[in-house]
């Protein structure tokens, strides 16, 4: 995982609340079995019409959205499905941060564990946000080490955990982490009760 | 004298390999399935690294495989290849198989419980939100993504921020006709989608405590709904009964000393929880969606709302993009809401009880000549078992179509699409836009809905029609 501890770009507004995995990547591009390529159907039944052109008035179809690093969006985002295609997608298009209110608790996770920051700020800044990203396009700074968000006439901090921090400013292979704790691990595993399931007996 | 404890507090506690902010937990139960796992197993293999514990890893398919003509095999060559690297992958690494040929077959939410691998006090994970549906039994279970997968395929473990608890007391009895799906309904608009979120929910009180097994996984099974972690019911002689005999379950000494763990794990009486919200189940109505999220709901006899009427600027701007997509106008009496799809099946309703409610209904009777019936069990022993009941005739006899086990039309990543612009009764979980297909519309209701809206080609009040019957 790519170490992320400060991102510069400019925004993309999505101004609505609760927006699903379903609607980030749709149930159709989930069938291939590689972890990239999935930028282009990002949003997809919003940014095509039903013969499959771009609908104009989709906010990524605009070309001066071209080069956005920073999507800002309503509370609740990425709720629904667990599928992580929906933060590669993300990713892949070329943001590498997601400002919102609030996250669904699983795409938060995945968001974290491939390196996409997502950044919680009330609902008065994101608001002011999606302001400033609908008219400029001007550009907005995250700067995970101090932990603020710098935009056109505002300035927010913002808290995320501790671990998480670590993690995107690291980029820190969580896998390679966990096996150092091998003895804890075979510790715990030698009392583990023998009613729990077995799937092979 | 111990601080008391909550059901969610035991099981976390008994689990907790590194006891830090995240802690690391051991994962008892790793459920995989052909859509979550590939780039796992594929991560995996490039850094060298083996599958800790295929011994507490089982595979089946059911996301985007077919529900008819299995012998001609997956005819989508991307389908195919997914289900075909699970099964090399899964045999690779030792991990049993319930593979599209195997009589064990079906959702991995149905499987597990029905195999007897889900049980009380365990920790279970899968690359699936729905898998709070485990929480039935007093098991910790909660969806994970793909880079989460391939973590505990490698280390049987998870690093995870403790939730929060929140109580769901459900008090008096539930209503006749009104299903542990209108319960769940019920629930999810009282404290909105997000309302769980960072939250694991236990479900409390008589109207919880009377339900069978079935009607507890189809609760637990739409907790995400709810944006909660998982949710949690405390396990007692319903769940010992049904756990009892199945064919992983343990036996002997295993039996009883697991009898002896599990009648521990009830919260404590004096437990407290971060929140807790209350319901009346017998001031409870047969719920359908109208909207395009499963907050979206009234109950049938009411009509679809105006988006005015909805305080939250939000909210408001949320109901009518979802008008717009549903193609209803506010005002409409949702029996006079017309359908041309059934779909009976999926995690949260395609259970034995599911089928057997949905043929009450239908028994007798014809489907409407404008609706496509569609009825997918859970699992292949639940289409067996269905069979052995005479329940598949039921269905038949009334013009449904009778299927193999799988996710099918919840998500439609296999050949049971909803065409753009149909409107489909569904006893799933999720009315997202585009969830059935690009265009579909859904509406959620519970199994005995879903046979009735079949039949009339309407949605009706099931309370009434079973009276009248």
């Amino acid at each position: 995982m790519k170490p992320v501890s400060k991102v510069t770009g400019r925004m993309v507004p999505l101004d609505r609340a609760d927006v699903d995995t379903d609607q980030i990547i749709p149930q159709q591009f989930l069938k291939r079995i590689e972890r990239d390529g999935y930028g282009e159907f990002l949003f997809y039944n919003w940014a095509h019409t039903d013969d499959g052109t771009p609908s104009s008035d989709f906010v990524l179809n605009d070309p001066k959205r071209e080069g956005a690093k920073v999507l800002i969006a309503g509370p609740n985002f990425g709720c629904g499905s667990s599928r992580e295609h929906a933060a590669w997608a993300i990713q892949q298009w070329g943001f590498e941060a997601v400002i919102a209110p609030s996250f669904a608790d699983i795409f938060r996770n995945n968001a974290i564990n491939i390196g996409l920051l997502p950044v919680e700020l009330d609902e008065e800044a994101v608001r002011a946000l999606l302001e400033v990203a609908e008219t400029h396009h001007s550009e907005v700074t995250i700067d995970l080490i101090e932990q603020t968000v710098r935009a056109e006439g505002l300035e927010e901090q913002f808290e995320i955990s501790v671990s998480a921090r670590n993690r995107l400013i690291h980029g820190l292979d969580a896998i390679g982490e966990t096996l150092q704790h091998e003895r804890a691990l075979s510790a715990f595993e030698t009392r583990r009760p023998d009613w729990l399931p077995i799937t092979t007996s | 004298m111990t601080r008391p404890k909550t059901l969610f507090q035991k099981v976390w506690d008994q689990h907790v390999v590194i006891d830090e902010d995240p802690s690391l937990l051991y994962v008892d139960l790793h459920l995989i399935h052909e859509v979550t796992s590939p780039q796992a197993f594929a991560g995996l293999e490039q850094s060298g690294r083996s599958v800790r514990r295929p011994d507490l890893t089982v595979a089946t398919v059911d996301h985007a495989i077919p529900t008819t003509g299995r012998s001609l095999g997956i005819r989508d060559p991307l389908s195919k290849k997914q289900v075909d690297a699970l099964v090399e992958s899964s045999r690779r690494h030792g991990i049993t198989m319930f593979g599209l040929d195997d009589p064990r077959q079906g959702i991995v939410h149905v499987v597990g419980p029905e195999q007897g691998l889900t049980r009380p006090g365990a920790l279970i994970v899968c690359g699936d939100s729905h898998t709070s549906t485990h929480g039935a039994f007093g098991a910790l279970a909660f969806g994970i993504g793909t880079t989460e997968v391939e973590h505990v395929l490698a280390t049987q473990t998870l690093w995870q921020a403790r939730p929060a608890t929140m109580a769901v007391d459900v008090e008096g009895v539930l209503p006749w006709g009104v299903a542990a799906k209108d319960l769940i309904l019920g629930i999810i608009a009282k404290i909105g989608v997000s309302g769980g979120t960072k939250h694991v929910i236990e479900y409390r009180g008589e109207a919880i405590r009377d339900l069978s097994m079935e009607q507890r996984m189809t609760i637990c099974n739409m907790s995400i709904e709810g944006g909660a972690r998982a949710g949690m019911i405390a396990p007692d002689e319903t769940t010992f009964r049904y756990v009892e005999g199945r064919p992983y379950a343990p036996t002997g000494k295993h039996w009883e000393d697991a009898l002896e763990a599990w009648s521990k794990l009830p919260s404590d009486p004096d437990a407290e929880f971060d929140k807790s919200v209350s319901i009346d189940a017998s001031s409870l109505v047969p719920h359908v969606s109208w909207g395009v999220n499963p907050s979206q709901t009234v109950p049938v006899n009411d009509a679809v709302p105006s988006p005015d009427s909805f305080e939250d600027p939000l909210q408001r701007d949320a109901a009518a993009r979802a008008l717009s997509y549903m193609a209803l106008k506010p005002g409409t009496p949702m029996q006079d809401i017309k359908i041309d799809h059934v779909f009976l099946g999926s995690c949260t309703n395609g259970r034995i009880e599911d089928l057997r409610a949905a043929a009450k209904v239908i028994e007798g009777r014809k489907v409407d000549s404008r609706v496509s019936a569609v009825v997918v069990p859970g699992s292949m022993q639940v289409k067996a078992q269905a069979e052995a009941e005479g329940l598949a005739d039921v269905f038949t006899s009334a013009g449904f179509s009778w299927r193999d086990a799988g996710c099918s039309s919840c998500l439609a990543m296999n050949p049971d699409v909803i065409p753009s612009g149909e409107r489909c009764a569904s006893t799933s979980n999720r009315n997202y836009e585009g969830r059935q297909g690009r265009g579909a519309r859904t509406h959620l209701v519970s199994p005995a809905m879903a046979a009735a809206a079949a039949v009339a080609g309407h949605f009706v009040d099931v309370r009434q029609w079973e009276g009248a019957s």
